[in-house]
């Protein structure tokens, strides 16, 4: 029963890592452009959510608000900054992105303080439910992974099924031919930066509902967002989606089950301590057993 | 303009009539006010600010320079070199992190300087590394986990569950709060520092037979806990230091902190006239509750305002004993200072109440009365 | 050519002549904390010269550095620890006894960097482009996470040692003497570069950065040369950590996270990549900057940021690259 619960938990975690790392990947596939700031549009998306549910009084308009804030960001952004950045090498889009990020958060400190801010769950989405087999489990979790597998579905049928798709698929085939073949690149890119952006966004929002929301909360979890990545490969969402899971899982059964295991084998007094500081690195240890494996990525391209 | 370095009031080589016959003071403020730790060092600055506001003439002794220590350590280091070497301060204070206070106040007391402290009091300066001009006016560490252990039997909760973060901090918690329980620990659990979801551990707590949580979570990790913990119907009743329930978090916990127990050894509903005094100041001023740390910076500004009015920071010896008589109107009402310069003082329970539209705290009773520290017995001054 | 390679020469001796200055200047007047502010610039410097190595002439964008930062510091402190403690830092399977001497501890400071380099070098190094920006970083996190949790020194709070380690002949305690130790080290560290960067070796990793084929079609191995590099960097780094610990006498995780990286990077740009004395005018600006913004407002980060962004997209040879360019014009 508790593994089951672990379980579901570790799937929660990987559902909400796969929304940040989405985007992260899109934006890398595409454009071959990495963005550190990919954690603040995270961060826009909770603050808007918050402020929103706040002066409303509506959880779901502040979801609404989150991803339009964040896509707006986004689009701003790349309007602004990013674009300059695609025909550069990767060093000057880490700096770029790294002065983002220092703006972003001293930007949020400035409108909304230092203080976290408060953002609640609706009635409707609180509470926990009983799960066939008894389990009892919070709604929320649940309809986290809900939106979870939604996007993801969305992202395969966007990807696969549409015109926009395709073009994101030539895009990160032949960045030359697309644009030759007279499709608007420019407009491409803000679209698929303010795609990913609100993709953060919505992250953020759901998480900041159940976690807090405050400046610097998206960094954490960009590093996450890059763990999942390799792990997964560059530019593949499927990769997203399954190093999301991977990392999601290692690390919630990890945190539940290395101390005790190990309470077993050494006394239990620093077993607990040890365990815990083992838990902490264990995924850093499942990216370097993959990179070791295929250094590409569980689904990246050759090369 | 330097928004950052307020020099309250220049002194004036003048001595008031009556007054004192001390010389100034130079104080040396470093605390938090920029990054996610801000809310917090922020509340510091303005509690001391608001005591030396409520002192009128008398804070005419008292010089004062603050800096931002962004909650990096090696950055504290660094103002504290500066305010040592070039700006010659009397006193320091201000630190709110138990880190950046072990990285600062060590060599701060070996070069002479008085530090008081306003908020952290790490075990290590309380014990064997306990020195003559180091004063901590807050508490000593493991204070608010013991009083909530006390509680904790006095409650005669048979079995808990203990939780708090992998760091010195966390681990000085649990060993903290086992210290005065006397009931059965049922699950000892150590988190990430900055871990923000907790499920885990809530499926843990869910399966185990405890009766009680007991956690020791600041910041953005305590906020995270309590709302994950309200939505899974768990239900088993939640005991914690003031850090997670404090002023300045509670807004954002929101009503899943509802009738939460915490301890601490102020409330703003306190009944005493300094406490009184201070809560309607500190409201008519800056538009808010106060917090805990709000409340720390104000008793050890009136502290360091009492010690001035005695001596001269001049003569350690005098300036020293002076502060030791911990003659100022705390707002805790009782406050004396222990061997170590440590308090002794009463811990309360208090619970997480609505007053109107604004969460708070309540006092519901004593927890520990006249308590010191652990570690008063391996101070050697 | 001939011409510019002067005019670098010439603004490379002017750079750290100037730090020196600043320095000298600041102990006749009196002002100890002027020359620990320079002792920041050139130790960060040292540290971005250690970065420059790879990031710069090998074309590796490392933003993990901070572990080998992070690591020379946790040398120095653990040394320092137990040399004040007189426990042994280790019995088995040999004794190895703390020590407060800077000659004793700096080597193996670097060789620790070293080490840690060439594990997550020999890792890293095969992948390339963002994954290994991103791999770097994220084993200079599990460190970081690492150190947080490693309760034995200290963890979050990190570990004081007090009183700063001894040099022959010289009171480290003084300021001007502990500038005069750092600043040292950083002329070795680039004239070592300057060598380095001249020679085969040197010659052989600016081929591999700039066409990798072709490099291994004149029979350079590129995965052993970058490795080299980065083992050399991380050594340097590990040194610059050292150095820092004692200018702090304190070591914390914060030495290792990512903001650290990202700084330490930002030395190296803002002074302008694969040029010598780029990371020293960068540290000495970042310093400068963060004391000037830092008295202007609390929310001088965001002013930071909006320079840096500024200089990525419109400046992008850093500033010594718009001095020169200048200087090419006239």
């Amino acid at each position: 029963m508790l593994l089951a619960e672990q379980a579901l938990n570790g799937l929660q975690y990987g559902m909400m890592l796969f929304l940040m790392a989405a985007g992260l990947t899109l934006v890398f596939g595409v454009m071959g452009l990495i963005n550190l700031a990919h954690g603040s549009l995270y961060m826009t998306g909770a603050f808007a959510c918050a402020a929103v549910a706040a002066a409303t009084g509506s959880f779901w308009l502040g979801l609404v608000a989150s991803l339009a804030a964040a896509a707006a960001a986004g689009a701003l952004v790349e309007v602004a900054v990013i674009r300059r950045l695609y025909a550069r090498d990767h060093l000057d889009q880490v700096l770029a992105t790294f002065a983002l990020i220092l703006i972003f958060s001293e930007g949020a400190r400035w409108l909304f303080g230092s203080f976290p801010l408060y953002l609640k769950l609706p009635p409707s989405l609180s509470g926990a439910v009983v799960l066939p087999g008894g389990l009892h489990y919070p709604l929320f979790r649940l309809v986290i992974i809900g939106f979870g597998a939604a996007v993801a579905v969305g992202l395969w049928w966007l990807i696969t099924r549409t015109r926009l798709g395709i073009r994101i698929r030539a895009g990160e085939a032949d960045r030359e031919m697309i644009g030759a073949l007279g499709v608007d690149i420019a407009r491409l890119y803000t679209i698929v930066f303010a795609l990913g952006a609100a993709l953060a966004g919505f992250a953020g929002a759901l998480v900041g509902s159940i976690q807090s929301v405050q400046v610097g909360m998206g960094e954490p979890v960009l590093i996450l967002a890059f763990v999942v990545v390799v792990i997964g490969g560059i530019g593949s969402i499927k990769g997203a989606f399954v190093g999301a899971l991977l990392v999601g899982m290692t690390d919630t059964l990890g945190k539940a089950l290395l101390p005790g295991l190990l309470s077993q084998v050494v006394e239990a007094s620093s077993a607990k301590t040890v365990g815990a500081s083992l838990a902490s690195v264990l995924i850093y240890v499942l990216m370097a057993v993959v990179l070791i494996m295929r250094p590409q990525g569980l689904f990246g391209a050759r090369g | 303009m330097k928004l950052k370095r307020l020099l309250i009031c220049g002194v004036a080589a003048v001595a008031l009539a009556g007054a004192a016959q001390a010389e100034g003071v130079k104080v040396g403020m470093i605390t938090t006010l920029s990054g996610g730790g801000a809310g917090l060092g922020v509340d510091t600055r303005d509690g001391f600010l608001l005591a030396l506001k409520n002192a009128g003439d008398a804070a005419k002794q008292v010089e004062l320079v603050i800096e931002d220590d962004q909650q990096k350590p090696d950055v504290a280091v660094q103002i504290a070199d500066k305010m040592i070497q070039s700006e010659q301060v009397d006193v320091l204070t201000g630190i709110v992190w138990s880190n950046l206070a072990m990285a600062v106040v060590p060599a701060a007391v070996a070069q002479g300087k008085f530090y008081l402290s306003t908020n952290a009091a790490p075990s290590q300066l309380a014990g064997a590394g306990c020195n003559p001009k180091y004063f901590s006016v807050s508490y000593q560490n493991d204070n608010l986990h013991e009083a909530a252990g006390a509680y904790a039997t006095d409650a005669g909760i048979g079995k808990m569950f203990i939780m708090a973060p992998n760091y010195p901090a966390g681990q000085d918690s649990l060993s903290g709060f086992k210290r005065y329980y006397k009931g059965e620990v049922a699950n000892e659990v150590y988190t990430q520092v900055g871990q923000t979801d907790y499920a885990a551990e809530i499926a843990q707590i869910r399966n185990s037979d405890a009766d009680a949580v007991f956690f020791f979570l600041p910041g953005g990790m305590g906020i995270a806990f309590m709302k994950q913990y309200a939505e899974s119907g768990v239900g088993k009743p939640v005991i914690g230091p003031a850090f997670s329930f404090s002023q300045d978090i509670l807004p954002a916990v929101g009503d899943a902190a509802l009738g939460v127990r915490n301890t601490a050894q102020w409330s703003h509903d306190l009944d005493n006239p300094a406490n009184k005094a201070f809560v309607e100041s500190f409201q008519a001023e800056y538009g808010r509750l106060p917090s805990l740390y709000a409340a720390q910076a104000y008793d050890t500004a009136n502290l360091l305002l009492s010690a001035v009015a005695k001596a001269d920071v001049a003569d350690a010896d005098a300036f020293r004993a002076a502060l030791t008589e911990a003659d100022f109107p705390s707002v805790r009402g009782k406050f004396s200072f222990g061997p170590n310069q440590h308090p002794i003082q009463d811990y309360y329970v208090r619970e997480v109440v609505k007053e109107g539209d604004v969460l708070t705290n309540k006092i519901i009773g004593p927890a520990m009365t006249d308590h010191g520290d652990a570690y008063a017995e391996q101070c050697k001054m | 050519m001939g011409e510019l390679l002067n005019r670098d020469a010439i603004i490379n001796l002017v750079i750290f002549a100037l730090l020196v200055a600043v320095a000298l200047g600041a102990h006749l007047a009196g002002d100890g904390f002027t020359v620990t502010l320079a002792t920041k610039a050139a130790i960060f410097g040292l540290a971005g010269v250690g970065l420059n190595l790879a990031l710069g002439y090998g074309g590796l964008i490392s933003f993990g550095h901070a572990a080998f930062f992070g690591i020379g510091g946790y040398v120095t402190g653990i040394l320092a620890s137990h040399a004040s403690s007189g426990m042994p830092v280790v019995t088995l399977p040999f004794t190895i006894m703390g020590s407060n001497e800077m000659l004793g501890i700096w080597p193996v400071a670097m060789l620790a960097g070293g080490v840690a380099a060439l594990a997550i070098g020999a890792l890293s190094l095969r992948t390339s482009g963002v994954y290994f920006i991103m791999v770097t970083l994220a084993f200079a996190q599990m460190l970081y996470y690492f150190a947080i949790s490693w309760s034995r020194y200290g963890g979050e709070d990190g570990l004081s040692f007090y009183v700063r380690n001894t040099f022959p002949g010289l009171n480290t305690f003084a300021p001007i003497q502990y500038f005069a130790i750092c600043a040292v080290l950083l002329a070795l560290a680039l004239v070592f570069t300057a060598v380095v960067t001249q020679s085969r070796f040197g010659l052989a990793l600016q081929a591999a950065r700039q066409n990798s084929q072709r490099a291994v079609a004149v029979g350079i191995r590129p995965y052993a040369i970058r490795l080299t590099a980065f083992v050399l960097s991380g050594m340097i780094v590990g040194l610059a950590g050292s150095l820092y610990a004692d200018l702090n006498r304190f070591v914390s995780p914060a030495m290792l996270s990512w903001h650290m990286s990202g700084e330490i990077m930002v030395f190296v740009i803002l002074g302008g990549v694969g040029r010598l004395c780029g990371p020293v005018a960068g540290a000495a600006i970042y310093i400068l900057l963060e004391h000037v913004l830092g008295g202007i407002s609390d929310y001088w980060q965001a002013l930071l940021g909006l320079l840096l962004l500024g200089i990525v997209l419109f400046a992008p040879g850093g500033l010594i690259g718009i001095v020169t360019r200048r200087g090419r014009h006239a």
